[in-house]
């Protein structure tokens, strides 16, 4: 075989392993967005986090806004401190609420932030007061069978008393 | 009587030594193919020739194979998660575990029974033809003219063999998740970037890839260089070439996937 043809070949498989990688990367890793754009950093302080975990989406009425950067443990109070960085191109107001909440009944955990009506906007370093927690699924259902359980209670009692 | 005895512990004894030789030649193979490179870089030709070999010829095997194993790892996977009703993870399942473990090391044993195979053949026949001797004779170290640039070769064509296993893979799981049983595009591939990282899953299993490559190439020449030349050493060496390689490849896997993962 000629060796013209040989390297032409040769050139085309390198060309198209380049091309995987940058399909792996780019389409398959998501590389671009957040980390080419600028962004900036906010806290949020939750009691329970349930199965957050770094790397999760923070998202608005349902689209990504940023990541979750990371998540450590405040010692003095114990709450979970989470850090989100969020795309410098949604900026939110200061009284903007962060709940923790599921995609599907099964999915991920991702943090969800509704917009509030202060007319300033959080900067980079705030902090997001307005909290509420993951909906841990062992304590809804402790709950649950606690009321139930008083409930069939003042029912038996009601039982009990009814014949007198 | 006590020959009886002694002979089984003798035998035993000789194939350890056996065993341990053969490592040892094989480290110094490799010592030796790594300070002879600088001749087969200069002539870069060599490499190039040998990579249209051992890689341009393996692509068929390796978009084909990558895309049935993508199309089946969609269909398997798709009756499984739609029985928990998550079956919008099928991006997600496609890509990770094509990307962490089935992309590498299914493009590797591909290979190894590809190229590999062919490597161990060429060289052992080239030994019992005595063409290696008639290089040494002529002052041309046949470890850089002939062992060199097929290990290089198959250092080079191993990842991308292995990225285009991935792509193949992750098509084929788009065909059929999305074409066929009508799955959402949209749903498919965000849910591969939310769980795909670039770093943890896509330069791991290229690393992964890259070792591959190392193993079952050095192994190839290995076989190939150390043949009995005759026709039966050169068959059985072929042989060996594959059945070790396939061996050393999961092993390897097992060995990576628990530093990696």
């Amino acid at each position: 075989m000629k060796r013209s043809t040989i390297d032409l070949w040769v050139g085309i498989f390198v060309a198209i392993g380049i091309a995987c990688v940058t399909f792996l990367s780019l389409k398959v890793a998501n590389l671009t967005p957040q980390s080419a754009n600028a962004t900036y950093t906010l806290y949020a302080d939750f009691d329970n986090i349930g199965g957050l975990k770094v790397k999760a989406p923070v998202k608005s009425s349902g689209v990504v806004v940023g990541r979750v950067s990371n998540i450590s443990l405040d010692t003095k109070r114990y709450v979970a401190h989470v850090t989100l960085t969020l795309d410098n191109q949604y900026p939110f107001s200061r009284d903007t609420s962060a709940e923790i909440l599921t995609s599907g009944l099964l999915g991920e955990q991702y943090v969800g932030l509704t917009e509030g009506g202060d007319p300033d906007n959080l900067k980079q370093g705030d902090t997001i007061t307005i909290t509420s927690s993951a909906l841990v699924l062992e304590q809804l259902i402790s709950k649950f069978m606690l009321s139930f359980a008083e409930k069939g209670d003042s029912h038996a009692s009601h039982a009990a008393s009814a014949p007198q | 009587m006590l020959e009886l005895f002694a002979a089984p512990v003798r035998k035993l004894g000789h194939l350890t030594i056996n065993a341990i030789w053969r490592l040892g030649f094989v480290s110094r193979f490799l010592i030796a193919i790594l300070m002879e490179s600088g001749q087969s870089f200069m002539r870069f030709s060599l490499v190039i020739r040998e990579v249209y070999f051992a890689g341009v010829l393996s692509l068929i095997i390796i978009i084909v194979s990558g895309l049935f194993v993508g199309m089946v790892l969609g269909l398997q996977g798709y009756n499984t998660l739609a029985r928990f009703g998550s079956s919008d993870a099928l991006g997600a399942l496609v890509a990770l575990s094509l990307l962490r473990e089935l992309g590498p090391v299914l493009a590797a044993l591909l290979f190894a029974s590809r190229s590999g195979s062919a490597m161990t053949a060429e060289i052992g026949l080239m030994k019992a033809t005595e063409q290696l001797d008639a290089m040494n004779i002529m002052a041309v170290s046949p470890i850089a003219r002939v062992v060199a640039p097929r290990f290089w070769a198959g250092v080079i064509s191993m990842p991308i063999l292995a990225a285009l296993f991935n792509v193949m893979g992750i098509f084929g799981g788009y065909l059929v998740g999305v074409v066929m049983i009508g799955l959402d595009s949209g749903t498919y591939w965000s849910q591969m970037n939310n769980s795909v990282d670039l770093h943890y899953d896509v330069v791991n299993g290229l690393i992964k890839s890259l070792v591959f490559g190392i193993a079952v190439t050095l192994i190839a020449v290995f076989e190939g260089y150390d043949a009995t030349p005759t026709a039966a050493g050169v068959s059985s060496a072929t042989t060996r070439t594959v059945v070790t390689s396939a061996l050393v490849i999961l092993a390897l896997d097992f060995i990576l996937t628990a530093f990696m993962f």
